[in-house]
């Protein structure tokens, strides 16, 4: 297949654009190595729109954070996609820390980032109450937000799919060469041509460009451990809560994540093994040690889940986004925190950066900037629901009962593109509760299977050989 | 006689049964038999009967019927005495939510979203699993990790093996019973590993399911790694002193299966709504000695209120709080207790929380630690003498008042203490 652009990794960065680039008349092609898009470093942040002063306006990454936090609200309105902006508290435990307020609140300024307070200890323990009193100062932003980063990623690529970008899945780059002119881009079941390819491969940038014959920078996972909390600490606090940054991380925070979970998080550490996505029992350690500080409330005891997440940081910690030597191939790498803040506004830069590198773009008429919106059965009014069990009986029965979720809105969800459970998952919240899906696995194994005509042994937690159940024994089964 | 019972479904009710599992069955029927006329039983599945369906061994029964029952039996007992009355039963169907003024909404696929008054309401909604996360096991997130609960329904119910090799951590009941089911199907069960220096399973269990089958039981180890890339590949287990493990002793087990049987906890989400008052110990509603809750009207039996280790007591208790349900809506409840009952020396907590010192009670328990030849003894009124308690198994002491008149205060301290001399 020809392609004008082929976009390597569908994370949200991946996702982002692919679905700017639909909005013009050019094939676009946008492949990922796992079974659905966003399974990687994007499924496993802290769902945090950044308030847009945490990084310096002299780096890459500080202009596009604020860049792309203004261009949030717009995508959610057009795919519906959890995004709420709940504002930000930065911490100052003692007195050393007020000169890194400051420092925020000028970063912020200088980038023109509104309505940043400085709040007092009366203030801090009037608006959130659970915040120890030792917190002397904060920082308050408005502008931050938290955000369902998997539905984001899963809206941008339906939306993307829907105006004609063609997106493969389960298909790692295995080659890659370039006769001067095209591109050749070979996964294990496909050959893909290609005048430009765009290098979203997150971890595996450096990889990617390797094969490219341009590797001019490393990618060094560094390591985010997050703990999910029980409902019952639902509104604790309402504001993600920050500590005083220190150079390589923005701490450990408490996060109200856009569902009304509670989550702590994340740890900070640099590894070596692109694939370690071991939670330990130093880094729940650490995080609830942190965070108890700050909000004493919390108990290790209210956790129900905990998971892991690696940044892709290159050498010199900015984000790495440009044409390189080899004519058509364009890096986006070293995209860490805040990555998915900026990823609107590096889908805009990359339009232009096209534009520049001579590709003609010009905007299709038809282009749909919305999909139609995931229905989530257990926020409509009684009446909403009444009228919609009555038209379709599978909104009436509940799958998931801890989240609420219910048949319909996974069918719908395998409709637009589910093929795993995680992808159920991250798309309609069903196993991702206090259970955790002990009860409801059974239910949405036997719907992939009725609806995508296959054995519940071919199912998957998220592709590759994460196999779930395997058939019977038939000497055993028989007798 | 089927159709009836679930083609019906009014717009109000005496009594409404949030569950239809052994507590919710045995609420529904003795609340009719108390005089309640119109009762509705809701379950979420499609049949009722609850985790029982997914209980094919047998073991039930020998206290409630005298006889010894699988699972389905059990179930199928009382629902046939459900379907011989005229207690309406949705299935298929949720209590999404009861508001303060008794509106049931209930959303099913055959009967839809529906609004539904009620006098009273019982609360048998049983338990959940905990996860992994509950326990924060360190490690890889690969699939093959499971709580021992969803591999049953995996065997028993949809026909499947949840892998070839597998590790059982936690020696609870559901996971004992899992060791021996997943023998019999031909899957190599390694072993069973607990961090608790006792087991928390039944001990007939632990002979039926382990002993018989030569399958060993490793106490005071925890699982302290999780391996794999996709799938699990092995699991690192490690012993451990109190709760920290020691790393320089640790083995790696090579499995592709790890099945949780870390405990139970109420499944609770109603009565979190409801704002009833809760049991910091057992994660339940308190409840009266009619099973009454917080709330006047709503009343709560079985897993719902604390876990049981068989399903005879839950049918027990559960008749208790139907039984009440009736009389609540009858205007015939007793008058309210007088005495509250204080978990005291090994007593990990009991229930009901209170009690009347006019009339017989079953008071259930669980201790804290294992012992041999001791005492229950309620303040000064009362003594028992038993010959061991474990954590694992509920302790019951039925009480008359003839021995509570004797007490005349409001707290009534329970202790099991070593017998003297």
């Amino acid at each position: 297949m020809y392609y004008d652009v082929v976009v390597v990794g569908g994370g949200v960065i991946g996702c982002a654009i692919a679905r700017e680039l639909s909005r013009y008349r050019i094939a676009t092609a946008l492949i990922d190595k796992e079974s659905e898009v966003g399974f990687g470093t994007s499924k496993a942040n802290s769902g945090i729109i950044h308030g847009g002063h945490h990084s310096s306006p002299n780096t890459l990454k500080g202009k596009l954070e604020w860049e792309g936090n203004q261009l949030w609200d717009d995508l959610c309105d057009e795919l519906g996609f959890g995004f709420k902006r709940i504002g930000e508290l930065t911490v100052a435990l003692n007195s050393d820390q007020l000169p890194t307020l400051d420092k925020l609140q000028r970063q912020g300024e200088a980038k023109g980032v509104p309505g940043l307070e400085r709040w007092d200890r009366d203030r801090i323990q009037a608006e959130e109450p659970h915040i120890t009193e030792e917190a002397i100062a904060a920082l308050f932003a408005p502008t931050t937000g938290v955000i369902n980063p998997y539905e984001a990623c899963f809206g941008l690529a339906e939306n993307a799919v829907a105006n004609g970008v063609a997106l493969y899945t389960d298909s790692p780059v295995t080659d890659l060469s370039f006769d001067g002119e095209t591109w050749t881009i070979q996964t294990p079941d496909a050959t893909l041509h290609s005048r430009f390819v765009l290098n979203c491969a997150g971890l595996y940038a450096d990889k990617l460009a390797e094969m490219a014959g341009v590797r001019s920078f490393s990618i060094r996972p560094r390591k985010g451990e997050e703990y999910l909390l029980d409902k019952r600490l639902q509104g604790f606090v309402k504001r993600v809560v920050f500590p005083c940054p220190t150079p390589v991380s923005k701490g450990t925070l408490v996060i109200p994540t856009f569902d009304g979970t509670l989550m702590v998080g994340p740890t900070a550490e640099m590894i070596d093994d692109k694939e370690d996505l071991t939670t330990t029992a130093e880094g729940g350690q650490k995080v609830f040690d942190f965070v108890t500080r700050m909000v004493p409330g919390i108990s290790p005891r209210d956790c129900i889940a905990e998971f892991a997440g690696l940044r892709a940081v290159a050498d010199g910690e900015d984000f790495i986004i440009g044409p390189t030597a080899k004519k058509g191939f364009i890096n986006v790498a070293g995209i860490q925190s805040p990555g998915l803040t900026a990823a609107p506004a590096i889908a805009t830069m990359l339009a232009d950066i096209l534009k520049d590198e001579g590709l003609s773009m010009e905007e299709k008429e038809d282009f749909v900037p919305s999909v139609p919106k995931p229905i989530h059965f257990a926020s409509l009014s009684t009446d909403e629901q009444i009228a919609l069990a009555e038209k379709d009986p599978s909104y009436g029965r509940i799958v998931c009962r801890c989240e609420f979720v219910s048949e319909g809105e996974i069918l719908d969800a395998i409709r637009r593109g589910a093929k795993t459970l995680d992808g159920i998952k991250f798309r309609t919240r069903a196993g991702m509760g206090r259970c955790q899906g002990g009860f409801c696995t059974g239910r949405c194994m036997e719907l992939l299977s009725r609806e995508l005509e296959i054995p519940l042994t071919e199912i998957t937690k998220r592709g590759g050989e994460t196999w779930v159940v395997r058939s019977r024994k038939e000497e055993v089964a028989s007798c | 006689m089927l159709t009836a019972n679930v083609d019906r479904l009014r717009s109000d009710y005496d009594v409404v049964v949030v569950g239809g599992g052994p507590a919710g069955m045995g609420a529904a029927l003795a609340a009719k038999e108390a005089g309640a006329e119109k009762v509705l039983m809701v379950d979420r599945e499609k049949e009722a009967g609850g985790i029982l369906l997914q209980c094919i061994h047998p073991g039930f029964g020998l206290h409630h019927f005298k006889e010894e029952l699988t699972g389905p039996e059990y179930a199928q007992r009382y629902l046939e005495q459900v379907l011989e009355t005229d207690i309406d039963l949705a299935t298929d169907s949720y209590v999404l939510d009861i508001d303060k003024n008794n509106r049931v909404k209930l959303m099913s696929g055959r009967h839809g979203v529906r609004e539904i008054e009620t006098k009273a309401a019982v609360l048998a909604m049983g338990a959940r699993e905990r996860t992994r996360g509950a326990i924060r096991t360190p490690g890889k997130r690969v699939s093959g990790v499971l709580t021992a609960g969803l591999a049953q329904k995996f065997v028993n119910l949809m026909g499947v093996l949840p892998g070839n090799r597998a590790v059982i951590l936690g020696s609870g009941d559901i996971g004992l019973i899992m060791a021996r089911r997943l023998t019999l199907e031909g899957v190599e069960v390694v072993g069973v590993y607990e961090i608790m220096p006792h087991a928390n399973g039944l001990n007939r269990n632990i002979v039926q399911c382990l002993h018989d089958f030569e399958i060993p039981l490793h106490l005071s180890t925890t699982v302290v790694d999780i391996h794999g890339q996709d799938r699990l590949e092995a699991v690192t287990v490690a012993p451990v002193d109190g709760f920290t493990p020691d790393l320089s002793r640790s083995q790696t087990i090579p499995c592709d299966t790890l099945l949780l049987s870390i405990g139970l906890i109420p499944d609770n989400e109603l009565a979190r709504q409801l704002n009833l008052r809760f049991d910091p110990v057992t994660r339940g509603p308190l409840v009266s000695s009619t099973m009454e809750t917080s709330k006047n009207g709503v009343f709560a039996c079985g897993n719902t209120v604390h876990i049981h280790d068989l399903v005879d007591f839950v049918s027990q208790e559960s008749e208790l709080a139907g039984h009440n349900a009736g009389l609540y809506v009858t205007g015939q409840q007793p008058p309210p207790d007088n005495v509250r009952l204080v978990p005291g020396e090994n007593v990990g907590y009991c229930v009901p929380q209170t009690i009347s010192t006019d009339r017989d009670h079953t008071i259930y328990m669980r201790v804290r630690k294992p012992m041999e030849n001791c005492v229950l003894r309620l303040g000064d009124v009362y003594e028992k003498k038993i010959r061991y308690v474990f954590p694992a198994e509920m302790v019951n002491v039925k009480v008359r008042p003839k021995f509570l008149q004797n007490f005349h205060g409001d707290n009534l301290r329970l202790d099991v203490v070593p017998q003297e001399g």
